[in-house]
């Protein structure tokens, strides 16, 4: 049951981090990968929350693993970096870099500390 | 393939490429459909890694980093390949690259276990688990692209 709904989950996950990457991409024209940041920080912040809850394990297995776990990146970040390196944009990889791991963390905190507080 | 493949930012999707701008709109269907399946296939790799190596919320979460490493090492090699091949056929990047690399590696995972560790009352786990993740990824992503470019073009040399 869990696989089929990992399956599921990351059926909608994985091409909703092309789409979004997309449509990011496209309202902006610096080097930056704003698309891969937005999609990771939104899946930090969301199975932040799922774990805060928490869940169940279909939900856990469906959202958490499957979901969340497709939508974010760590491949694409991780070639971004080196693209921006070298391309020359040091400032920009170290400010993926840095920016991306600070803003996944802050977001996983926040989606956990937020779930935790209407969980009462 | 008449466009050059070189420089692209975005294994996902790089919008300055001509090929990756069409790509949506010239078969929508079918280039979602094959990030999907790459994505399936690519969570369910990293869904058995994780059952069959779990970590408790103090411990380093040794399955997510090797995932996450062996991904970016991966994404290396696939666009260094493809970088030679002049882009290859135009669903291979969407399936393994945005796709089965794309769903195997998290990010999410890897934000949510060191804030877990931090909450376990572990930061010297969640440190050492943040930091050896981002390096060796960087490190797998350069050294995936380095030799497989380096040994593409040897190849070519020899012939």
């Amino acid at each position: 049951m869990s696989v089929l709904l990992i399956a599921l989950g990351a059926a909608v996950g994985a091409p909703l981090r092309y789409l979004t990457d997309r449509a990011v991409q496209s309202r902006h024209d610096s080097a930056f990968p704003w698309g891969t940041l937005t999609v990771n920080v939104v899946g930090s912040l969301l199975l932040g929350v799922l774990v805060g809850a928490p869940v169940g394990p279909a939900a856990s297995a469906l959202l958490g693993t499957g979901f969340c776990g497709a939508l974010t990146t760590y491949s694409t970040f991780s070639y971004e970096t080196l693209r921006l390196t070298r391309g020359g944009h040091r400032l920009l990889a170290l400010a993926n870099v840095v920016g991306s791991v600070a803003a996944g963390l802050a977001a996983a905190a926040a989606g956990y500390a937020l779930a935790r507080a209407l969980a009462g | 393939m008449s466009e050059p493949f070189e420089p692209r930012t975005d294994p996902d999707v790089d919008l300055r490429v001509p090929a990756d701008r069409r790509e949506l709109t010239a078969r929508p269907a079918t280039v979602l459909a094959t990030i999907a399946a790459g994505g399936v296939l690519g969570a369910l790799g990293r869904a058995g890694l994780q059952h069959a190596a779990p970590h408790t919320p103090t411990g380093f979460p040794w399955a997510t980093f090797g995932i996450n490493v062996s991904g970016c090492l991966l994404i290396g090699v696939l666009m260094a390949t493809l970088g030679h091949l002049g882009g290859g056929h135009p669903l291979i990047r969407p399936f393994l690259g945005v796709g089965l690399l794309g769903g195997f590696t998290t990010f999410s995972t890897y934000a949510v276990d060191v804030q877990q560790a931090l909450v376990a009352g572990a930061p010297g786990v969640a440190l050492a688990y943040l930091a050896a993740t981002v390096l060796g990824a960087l490190v797998a992503v350069g050294l995936g692209d380095a030799v497989t470019t380096g040994l593409l073009r040897r190849g070519t040399a020899a012939r």
